[in-house]
């Protein structure tokens, strides 16, 4: 009986929880209830993937309005997976944020913080769950608006973070707004909202203006949410100057909620056969991407703040999920959804470190991190396993995602592309190695009292390392995941 | 191009004139309130291209009266209504942000703040040299 709801339990439970913690008193008692929510929606993303692995893609509709009238939600293997990312980021990283909110909020904001924070998670489930587009818009807001008010919150740590709140409004409003734009372009000519009755219609009317104009703003939209570069501006002093949680958070789960709809858009609605798909995927996105893997990784390694640094690290790496998709192959979208996945985990248990490290020492930059090697051994270690994992070394995650991309280049016979996916990990290698170097190679500065994080900050770390190196060894079963999830994109399955 | 290009697509041409106007305005000023007013007009461009979309020539409001009637398309009516309810919040979002700027930077333009960061980050030497150049 129950089971049947789940695909709306799934985005209302967190909404309902987010106007009640505001009632809570003190903050932990709100962090109980968000911890309760965000275990409650992992356990319906499991047995969401559990239940489309076993019978293929849900459909659910709203209050019972047949779709394409009603709304209706779709869960397939592509965005059950994005849904298990999300939730289970979530969880991981709640413990961790008791902690460290605790530290960096005031108390009579951290009630406020965690309405925010369920109120980010409504918005990013909804926008993967739902199959209709306008909806999808709507979710995309409730995500992007609690978002800049959390980013808004690391003010009490540096004051810059309330101007990097402020250009992400900017920017993100006017992403958000060329997507609506677009979706109102197509509802014009198809006169439907329905995600799978927009793939049915599009290719009746073929190549018309109208169409390729909400195309254009289709994707320019979701390539600025997505910090696709070169718009991606935003990101980096939003990842830099939120509240450590947040930026764990933000850098595992929001970007990667908006190349999922990047691809739902792509792949499913406008499917390959749209007139501008092709140019646009191979002259538009396959540059893009291989610009950003560079200029990103080139000036992350010059950058004097680590957690800006790893900011422009996750342009890169967002670069290379787009090269996959620009291939528009399976192997190729099996490499994207990976990262998606793998990212998630990296770049989870990095901005986990750092966090640690702004939690005893105030800031993170290439200084403070002299001699922290001996000083918070665990901390580091952690940041080192991340580290392999994002240059994709063997036995973790990363050089999964990597393997499959490489396969899905010379698959597509572009051969330059692979030794350039090849050559951009050697600057990952550059500014972790910085890292690693000012941390085992250098002494601690005199009178350093500080010492290692408390447990509640390293187990959630060591948690996602532990999962970077599972699926590195073990991948089989996120291959399969991402595999089916790309035969349902590029409407392949069986 | 005939005039009923321009008078028959009038709503159209008004939307992209908006859009532009907001999206300059975005860009040009320094200023971080004129900068969320320029969002607004951008905003409500969109607005105007769906309220625009949705009407039917000579058609009335989508009341049910029992006779047959030609009637406007609603659902891009009540679309736009989130969508307002959406550019409020923003605005309001905004407006506060700027409000903890002021209080922080003391200013709202753009250049003072990132002067304001510079000297911060690199020491008054640089701000020095800032203003000898």
């Amino acid at each position: 009986m129950i089971a049947a709801h789940l695909p709306i339990l799934q985005v209302v439970v967190p909404l309902i929880a987010a106007p009640l913690s505001v009632f809570c008193r003190r903050g932990s008692t709100a962090w109980a209830l968000t911890f309760g929510v965000s275990i409650a929606a992992l356990a319906i993303s499991m047995a969401l993937l559990g239940q489309v692995l076993d019978r293929g893609t849900l459909s659910y509709e709203l209050g019972d309005w047949a779709a394409p009238w009603g709304i209706e939600y779709r869960v397939d293997a592509a965005n059950a997976l994005v849904l298990l990312i999300i939730s289970g980021i979530s969880t991981v990283v709640l413990p961790y944020a008791r902690v460290s909110i605790a530290h960096e909020i005031e108390p009579h904001n951290q009630t406020l913080f965690y309405t925010c924070y369920l109120l980010c998670l409504t918005g990013l489930l909804g926008m993967v769950i739902t199959g209709d587009a306008f909806n999808a818009f709507v979710f995309l807001e409730i995500s992007s608006l609690s978002t800049y008010v959390l980013v808004a919150m690391g003010a009490k740590r540096d004051r810059r973070a309330l101007t990097a709140a402020y250009t992400y409004l900017v920017m993100g409003t006017i992403g958000a707004t060329f997507f609506v734009i677009g979706v109102g372009l197509l509802y014009m000519m198809t006169g439907t909202l329905n995600m799978a009755d927009l793939a049915e219609r599009i290719p009746a009317i073929g190549a018309n203006r109208t169409l390729v104009v909400a195309f254009a703003f289709i994707v320019t939209g979701l390539g600025l949410k997505l910090a696709l570069f070169p718009m991606h501006l935003w990101l980096p002093n939003a990842y830099a100057f939120a509240p450590s949680a947040v930026t764990v958070f933000l850098a595992a789960t929001a970007t990667k909620a908006a190349v999922y709809l990047l691809l739902r858009f792509l792949f499913t609605i406008f499917g390959t056969t749209f007139p501008t798909f092709e140019p646009t995927l191979t002259y538009l996105l396959l540059p893009l991407a291989v610009i950003a893997m560079f200029a990103a990784s080139t000036v992350a390694i010059f950058q004097v703040d680590i957690k800006r640094m790893l900011a422009y690290s996750s342009i890169a790496q967002l670069g290379y999920m787009v090269l996959g998709m620009s291939f528009a192959t399976v192997t190729g979208l099996t490499s994207t959804i990976l990262h998606l996945f793998n990212h998630a985990l990296m770049k989870g248990a990095l901005f986990m470190a750092l966090g640690a490290v702004v939690m005893r020492f105030g800031d993170a930059t290439i200084d403070t991190m002299r001699g922290l090697g001996r000083v918070m051994p665990w901390t580091m270690a952690a940041f080192v396993a991340g580290g392999l994992s994002l240059i994709g070394m063997p036995l973790t995650v990363g050089f999964i995602s990597k393997w499959y991309l490489v396969a899905a280049a010379l698959e597509s016979g572009l051969w330059p592309i692979a030794v350039l996916v090849v050559a951009s990990s050697l600057l990952a290698v550059i500014y972790i190695w910085r890292v690693v170097e000012a941390a085992y190679f250098d002494d601690p500065p005199e009178g350093v009292t500080a010492g290692e994080a408390p447990p509640a900050l390293l187990i959630p770390t060591w948690t996602l390392i532990g999962a970077n190196i599972y699926f590195g060894i073990d991948a089989s079963l996120t291959t399969r995941v991402a595999g089916e999830a790309a035969r349902v994109l590029l409407g392949t399955a069986s | 191009m005939g005039v009923d290009d321009i008078l028959g697509l009038f709503n159209y041409w008004m939307v992209i004139v908006l859009m532009m106007i907001g999206l300059y305005t975005v860009v040009s000023r320094g200023n971080l309130v004129k900068k969320i007013v320029g969002l607004n007009i951008f905003q409500t461009s969109v607005f105007l291209l769906y309220i625009s979309m949705g009407k039917v020539t000579g058609g009335t409001a989508p009341i049910l009266t029992g006779k047959p009637e030609v009637y406007s398309n609603p659902l891009p009516h009540v679309l736009i209504l989130t969508a307002i309810v959406v550019g409020v919040a923003t605005t309001a979002l905004g407006l506060a942000l700027v409000v903890r700027i002021k209080n922080a930077y003391d200013t709202i333009e753009e250049d003072e703040i990132q002067a304001a960061d510079d000297e911060k980050e690199f020491g008054d030497a640089a701000a020095a040299e800032d203003g000898r150049r």
